[in-house]
């Protein structure tokens, strides 16, 4: 456990800048959260940026609207901030109009969120966080002990936290499939903490020592090997996921990526030692299942004789 | 080798995923197949609002018109016939008739009359307000699915949302053109009145305020086609298409495409009163608050039935007269969210989706059976079966498969390999520890049985939760990982452990322990 005083040390100044991170460039919210308008669109050559700039200049609809490359160069996104509420000419169309003569190009997607969709996803989203978070909990406080879920509630809020720094660095916009990785992440990441809780519970019930640091270190090596390749086969589909699977899906792979890194290294380095911390109690425990044990054994016996004794 | 219950149960649901993703992976034309989301497909996704306090008005509206319509059938003498939100109120000029004006109000639903003296007050309760607004929800959700059944694409979705939301979605929309050909056939009010014009002031019209002609109690209307020719007619109207029966497109004499439309009995009837009591006056035709036409009334018109005519294309036609058939909307309604996805784009982000799947599962196989070696091969075995049960059961409930779908089966590629992994680790402790090969694999199943399930029942909440909150797309993802994690318990615990116990005597006889579980020396 020597190394995992420099492990915690690591995590709490990656935890801690990810949080700076957030304090100060903040989460770049997309449109599905704050409302706003997405067009893409796809030209026949490269996509004459400039030109498309000067063409939506003017228009106070497309007022702060930014255009960057997608994927490719002769693709294009354009956001902005404004919604209309016309079904049968909306800011789309619009935009369509407005670049007539820049080109021979094709609108691919056209996302359009309202203000109050907006805050309403935003409302759901948060709460389907706090609701995934409070379902685990009460899963594991009810298979393990209280102390095995806050140790793992605490590696699930530092991958949370550290994946949401790493969106905030590269400054990707956070929509709802990033939060459905969110999601992913959280019962990914929980995933490995059981495997690993899974043997020191194995190890604390058969084993006579009652030294907890003992039992988890065991555990965690004796785990390691299955922790590691899992989060191999993970990282590569996820990797190719990243690589290939298109511009669309890029925020969701990253947060994965960083999601099944961040889930691994937490699992061995953060939930266990959170775990010893909390003090729990081998002999304790011991004494518990004994006494379980015991009680077990005394009703089967007042069974027994209450049967023996009705015949 | 001898047959097992597992190996008969992994089996089945072997066949059960070929048999019933054939129709999905193979295209046949037969069976059930998976539904490609919009956003692989293309096509439209809206949400739409309702402005329900446009119903009440129209509500208001309309019984003023009936009160309107009543005095002239009765020869009852009333004045001053105004309106705002949500009441009515006029004055009876003569006290002795007031009784059989009131009888004839009290036959209104859900509203409250007043009067001081003369003057009557018709108000709208609360309640009747609230179910105003509700039936305006529903009736809208009504007209436009009615539209959109008869506009000629696929399966179109109309339907509730919550509780004031109505949600669209087209799937297979081809071009732009099309996309806005829908959403012009989804908006619009589609609300025909007929009117009077107000003949007395009507040549005043140029010079009038809209402020002026409310105080007559008239409206300045303008011409469809030219906007710099107004009308002067009566706000109130003569009917409205409430009373149409009927609409289609027919051709002029000139092979120019009309709408004809039929009227119902009590329509036909205050139809031809008017007319037969204003021969010589002008009747404007107004739809959606534009005058298509206003031609004299030569005589009194029976039947009622009439046209529409105006310079549209056969195609505007046609989608007006859907419009008119399937009834106006009470309400208007405006755009809260919108996704649409062009066909190409849905078309590369299933080639881009393929190729991740694809590369990330060659990827894990090879690995795997680098890693484990026989072990290795067993487990992509459950591995191929997980994709295609995957698939099975989306097809069989016809299940929505999304982008976000696509990468939750690419994710499962990578995690259902895990119970296999952390059970072929189990078996080889047991053999590093010297059991016999019938122990080691007993064991190591029954140890690894309750982290697989622990671990897996935690990923199947965020997923259950992410489902039930998630939206569109989203929930593609949700069903797709809780499908594979489901079916991962069934063929990589079960399925894997009947392979093994089919192979055991053989694996101990061999004793080659690289070979069967990758372990060296």
């Amino acid at each position: 456990m020597g190394k995992s005083k420099i492990a915690m040390v690591f995590s709490i100044v990656l935890v801690l800048a990810s949080y700076a991170l957030l304090a100060t460039k903040g989460l770049n919210y997309g449109v599905d959260f704050a409302g706003g308008t997405i067009v893409q669109v796809k030209y026949d050559t490269t996509a004459p940026i400039d030109t498309m700039r000067d063409k939506l200049k003017g228009n106070e609809l497309f007022s702060g609207a930014s255009i960057t490359e997608f994927g490719s160069p002769d693709e294009v996104v354009i956001r902005m901030k404004s919604t209309t509420g016309s079904v049968t000419v909306d800011i789309g169309d619009v935009t369509r109009e407005a670049l007539k003569g820049s080109g021979n190009f094709e609108i691919r997607r056209v996302d359009i969120v309202g203000p109050k969709v907006g805050s309403e996803l935003k409302e759901k989203g948060i709460m389907s966080l706090v609701l995934a978070v409070i379902g685990i909990l009460i899963y594991v406080a009810f298979r393990f002990e209280w102390r095995f879920a806050v140790a793992s509630i605490f590696a699930l809020i530092h991958d949370v936290s550290i994946a949401l720094g790493a969106i905030t660095l590269v400054g990707l916009d956070v929509n709802l499939d990033v939060l459905a990785a969110l999601l992913t992440i959280l019962g990914y990441s929980l995933n490995d903490t059981i495997i690993v809780f899974d043997r020191i519970r194995e190890g604390v019930t058969n084993s006579k020592n009652s030294e907890l640091a003992d039992t988890i270190n065991e555990s965690v090596t004796r785990t390691l090997a299955r922790t590691t390749l899992t989060s191999l086969t993970t990282f590569f589909v996820v990797f190719t996921l990243f690589m290939f699977g298109g511009e669309i899906i890029h925020a969701f792979a990253f947060t994965l990526l960083v999601g099944v890194v961040v889930g691994t290294y937490s699992s061995v380095f953060v939930a266990s030692p959170i775990l010893l911390w909390f003090g729990f109690d081998v002999k304790l425990y011991h004494e518990k299942l004994a006494a379980k044990a015991k009680r077990e054994v005394e009703k089967q016996r007042m069974r027994d004789q209450y049967e023996s004794g009705v015949m | 080798m001898k047959l097992n219950y597992r190996i008969v149960i992994f089996a089945l649901a072997i066949i059960f995923g070929i048999g019933f993703s054939a129709p999905s992976l193979l295209q046949l034309e037969d069976g059930k197949k998976v539904t490609l989301g919009l956003d692989l497909q293309g096509g439209l996704h809206m949400l739409l609002g309702v402005k329900t306090e446009e119903a009440v008005k129209s509500r208001i509206k309309s019984i003023a018109a009936s009160v309107k319509h009543f005095a002239e059938r009765e020869d009852v003498l009333i004045d001053n016939l105004i309106f705002d939100e949500s009441s009515v109120s006029f004055e009876v000029l003569d006290s002795d008739e007031l009784p059989k004006v009131k009888e004839f109000l009290a036959e209104v639903e859900g509203s409250d009359i007043a009067n001081i003296g003369e003057l009557l007050t018709l108000t709208l309760t609360p309640e009747e307000v609230v179910k105003t607004e509700k039936e305006a929800i529903s009736q809208a959700i009504e007209t436009i699915r009615n539209r959109l059944d008869q506009f000629g694409l696929a399966e179109p979705v109309v339907a509730r949302q919550g509780e004031e939301k109505i949600l669209v979605q087209l799937a297979g929309i081809k071009t732009q053109e099309e996309e806005q050909r829908a959403r012009e056939l989804i908006s619009r009010a589609a609300k025909l009145e007929l009117m009077a014009v107000d003949e007395e002031r009507a040549a005043r019209v140029y010079n009038m305020s809209d402020a002026d002609a409310a105080e007559y109690g008239d409206v300045i209307l303008s011409d469809v086609k030219n906007p710099e020719i107004k009308y002067l007619v009566r706000e109130i109207p003569i009917l409205d298409g409430g009373m149409l029966t009927d609409a289609s497109m027919g051709f002029d004499q000139n092979n120019r495409p009309l709408i004809n439309f039929k009227l119902n009995a009590e329509g036909a009837e205050i139809f031809g009163d008017f007319t037969g009591r204003s021969v010589g006056k002008r009747l404007a035709v107004v739809l959606d608050g534009k005058v298509y036409s206003a031609p004299n009334i030569n005589e009194r018109i029976g039947g009622g039935s009439g046209q529409i005519s105006g310079s549209y294309t056969v195609m505007e036609a046609k989608d007006l007269a859907i419009a008119l058939r399937s009834g106006s909307l009470l309400a208007p309604i405006y755009l809260m969210e919108k996704r649409s996805v062009g066909p190409s784009l849905g078309a590369d982000s299933i080639k881009a989706s393929m190729v991740a799947l694809i590369g990330g599962f060659i990827l894990v196989i090879i690995f795997m059976v680098v890693y484990y070696r026989a072990a290795g091969v067993i487990a992509n075995i459950a591995l191929i079966a997980n994709l295609f049960i995957i698939l099975a059961v989306m097809s069989l409930f016809g299940a929505t498969l999304t982008l976000p779908g696509m990468a939750g089966i690419v994710l499962t590629v990578g995690m259902a390999v895990d119970a296999n992994v952390i059970i072929s680790e189990r078996i080889r402790e047991l053999v590093y520890e010297g059991k016999s090969m019938h122990k080691a694999i007993e064991d190591g199943y029954s140890n690894a049985m309750r982290a697989i399930l622990d671990a897996n029942i935690t990923t199947l909440i965020a997923a259950v939760v992410l489902y039930a909150y998630g939206t569109g797309a989203i929930k593609g993802f949700a069903i797709t990982i809780s499908i594979g994690i489901l079916a991962s318990m069934l063929t990589a615990i079960l399925g894997t452990h009947g392979i093994y116990q089919m192979l055991e005597a053989r694996i101990a006889k061999s004793k080659n322990n690289r070979f069967w579980f990758g372990i060296k020396g």
